[in-house]
């Protein structure tokens, strides 16, 4: 990022977000923000927070739609509200186990979702902590591990098919979508959710083959749900195309997608054309030019 | 590879306000800076050029005669000069023994859990790892016997057998004298190579010396590795090898090819220091050092940890290894427990299969006692409050835990096999 940020001419600052942050943002005063950060504080809204208060223009989403995609609870009942598919769901904070005995309503719940079940914390960003449940013996412990990095999580109705990623990136004030990445697991185990991210052990088919009503659908819904967050600048939807009912499903937003060169977005805006450089190129304009407005 | 979210995770754990038990670093500073100055003054005044200047890829010969006085004071270790080669690290051995005998799919053992810092060298070199589990008594040699006969059946020959017998990394367990005697025969019988990786031999704290593989085999089968990195400083990078001479030369080839030779400066250091100080009392008082924050640790693990957990009790060494209920995860344990500031390794890291997910080696090495207890504490809060949960979502409310240590009893010869499952004392 810093090496594509200098040769387009630019001065980078790089900054590792601490104590020091608001300091070294004073002290830089930069023209704009490059947001390269993943997790809590880089993606749930707080450090574009301090932008704001500092008067630091900075790419990608604002505060509402980091909050909003961040906790993928509130972002579920937004898109159910709008009509756009997403997986059944319910979602229960430690809480509500601990003191409303909420463990009570566990089996009407599985029956309703049907196993396998997909047990998540509400707001991780990474695959760590996302379980795959089998069985009922199997919830107890997923709940448990997923509590370890949120005070809420969900259990969600597992989607079997195929894993595919609209990438938006905005242009003349419209978002406009990217070729769709596929992510094809090598080995047949698709339980095996951290295989996801290991390196070498999932492909990445883009643009996806898929048919072309199916193409337009998903991007359809992501431009919907990339205008429902409030998304700007640039975002990744996640969608599962089910096999047995040919039907979409939101998984997520990302308001602030991964931007390293082999990140998912890059790799859809250069099937569309548009080189690593051009693209973070772009991702500054944008950022500039929204607040110049 | 490991995920790229587990390796942000780690990187976490290197932050300042994180009382980190997950590394295995020595406690370098009682290292006494006046000691440092003379070495350092003795190589200005005695051998400037020489150490600005490359070294022979096997070693200098006076570096050489230091770690012959090292292997002699652990277990009476003889060893010819010729037979070593000085290296960049013990780490380097694992590597260079890798890249001279394994090709893509050959079949290596280790045991269950391994050296964490062993994994990606086995992986990267395309090792098909079998991990033989160990007990209280170390790696379980009737287990290795059977696993050997079934590769055999199939037509595999495993190129090496890498162990840690004393104070084994992440395990803490020490290998039995009559363990290490069969161990050394099987290797004898079917003509296998065993790769002996002894970093903490001299950091005992309890009870009698047991002889090293290679005194007993007298580097027959065994290769020996060794390493100033515990009992003097990491920071130097400088490790050994031991080998019979056909894999010696092919292992002198790949250090060629990696780095040429191991920094003359670093040897250099070893040598005046070896000549300066008496190197046994740094060790002595290290070791005096350690026992405290041992012992520290197992009086914060009983006091702290739900009665469900279990762990070791290491008689040397850096490590414990703790073993919790099986549906506690460890890797989402310690995100949970880096938001209160403390870290050690998910057990997964040392299993090249998935298994040791409900398991962590914890350090006691690097921090102070009070950090210690303090990082125990915080850890066994967060797993009790999971116990807790986990009791309340099945409906089996949490066993009251034990809070003195209770005596464990001998355990029944089939309840020893897996994996590590010794109580405190």
């Amino acid at each position: 990022m810093e090496d594509a940020l200098e040769r387009l001419g630019h001065e980078a600052l790089p900054i590792d977000v601490g104590a020091d942050l608001i300091e070294r943002l004073r002290g830089g005063a930069p023209d704009v923000a490059f947001i390269a950060l993943h997790g809590r504080n880089g993606e749930d809204g707080t450090v574009q927070e301090l932008l704001e208060i500092l008067g630091i223009p900075y790419t990608g989403s604002a505060v509402l739609a980091c909050v909003r995609c961040m906790d993928k609870v509130l972002a579920k009942h937004m898109l159910l509200e709008a009509g756009l598919p997403t997986p059944e769901f319910f979602a229960f904070s430690e809480l509500a186990f601990r003191e409303l005995g909420a463990a009570e309503a566990l089996p009407a719940m599985e029956e309703r979702l049907e196993f396998p079940i997909v047990v998540k914390p509400a707001g991780q960003g990474s695959a760590l902590g996302i379980k795959f449940a089998r069985t009922p013996a199997e919830v107890p412990s997923a709940l448990v591990n997923a509590f370890s990095y949120d005070d809420k999580v969900l259990l969600e109705r597992h989607i079997h098919g195929r894993d595919l990623s609209v990438s938006l990136l905005e242009e003349g004030g419209r978002p406009q979508t990217l070729p769709i990445v596929e992510a094809v697991p090598r080995d047949e185990d698709f339980f095996d959710f951290e295989a996801r991210y290991e390196i070498g052990r999932t492909e990445y088919d883009c643009p996806a083959d898929l048919p072309a009503e199916t193409t337009s659908r998903a991007q359809e819904i992501a431009v919907a749900v990339y205008e429902l967050i409030g998304c700007s600048g640039f975002a990744r939807v996640d969608l599962m195309l089910e096999e047995s009912s040919g039907e979409l499903f939101v998984l997520e937003a990302n308001a602030v997608p991964g931007l390293t060169e082999t990140s998912l977005l890059p790799q859809a805006a250069e099937a569309a054309g548009i080189e690593f450089d051009a693209l973070v190129e772009r991702i500054v304009d944008l950022a500039a030019a929204r607040t110049a407005v | 590879m490991k995920s790229s979210a587990m390796r942000d995770l780690m990187a976490v754990t290197a932050r300042p306000e994180v009382i980190s038990l997950a590394g295995g670093l020595p406690d370098t500073s009682s290292f006494p800076p006046e000691t440092f100055a003379a070495v350092a003054q003795r190589i200005a005044r005695e051998s400037c050029a020489k150490a600005l200047q490359y070294g022979p890829t096997e070693g200098l010969a006076g570096t050489k005669d230091c770690i012959v006085e090292v292997m002699h004071a652990d277990g009476g270790m003889k060893v010819d000069p010729d037979d070593m080669i000085v290296t960049t690290g013990g780490q380097q051995v694992i590597d260079l023994v890798s890249k001279t005998l394994i090709d893509p799919g050959d079949v290596i053992v280790a045991e269950a859990p391994t050296y964490p810092g062993a994994v990606p060298t086995f992986s990267s070199y395309e090792a098909k790892v079998e991990q033989i589990d160990m007990d209280s008594d170390g790696m379980r040699i009737d287990l290795l016997e059977e696993r050997l006969d079934q590769l055999e059946r199939d037509g595999r020959r495993p190129k090496f057998i890498y162990t840690i017998p004393s104070f084994q990394n992440p395990a803490g367990v020490t290998m039995s004298l009559e363990r290490r005697q069969r161990l050394v025969e099987v290797a004898a019988e079917r003509e296998l190579l065993v790769l002996e990786d002894n970093p903490y031999g001299l950091l005992r704290y309890e009870g009698q010396p047991l002889p090293p593989l290679y005194a007993l085999d007298r580097g027959v089968y065994v290769m020996y590795l060794g390493t100033f990195s515990k009992i003097l400083s990491p920071g130097i990078r400088l490790g050994w090898v031991v080998a019979p001479p056909p894999v010696l030369e092919k292992i002198n080839l790949g250090k060629q090819a990696a780095d040429l030779c191991t920094s003359t400066l670093s040897q250099l250091m070893v040598q005046a220091y070896f000549e300066e100080a008496r190197w046994r009392d740094y060790v002595e008082s290290l070791t005096e050092i350690y026992r405290d924050r041992r012992d520290t640790m197992l009086d914060a693990l009983a006091e702290f940890f739900p009665a469900e957990a279990e762990w070791t009790r290491p008689a040397g060494g850096l490590f414990i290894w703790a073993t919790l209920p099986d549906f506690i995860d460890t890797t989402d344990l310690l995100a949970r427990a880096l938001r209160d500031n403390v870290a050690f390794v998910p057990g997964e890291a040392a299993y090249l299969d998935g298994r040791g997910r409900n398991a962590m080696r914890l350090n006691f090495s690097a921090s102070d006692e009070e950090s210690i207890r303090e990082g125990i504490r915080r850890i066994g809060k967060v797993v009790r409050e999971q116990v807790a949960l986990y009791g309340t979502l099945t409906g089996r409310p949490a066993s009251e835990p034990a809070r003195a240590p209770v005596a464990a009893p001998e355990p029944a010869e089939d309840a020893k096999v897996v994996p590590l499952r010794r109580k405190a004392q």
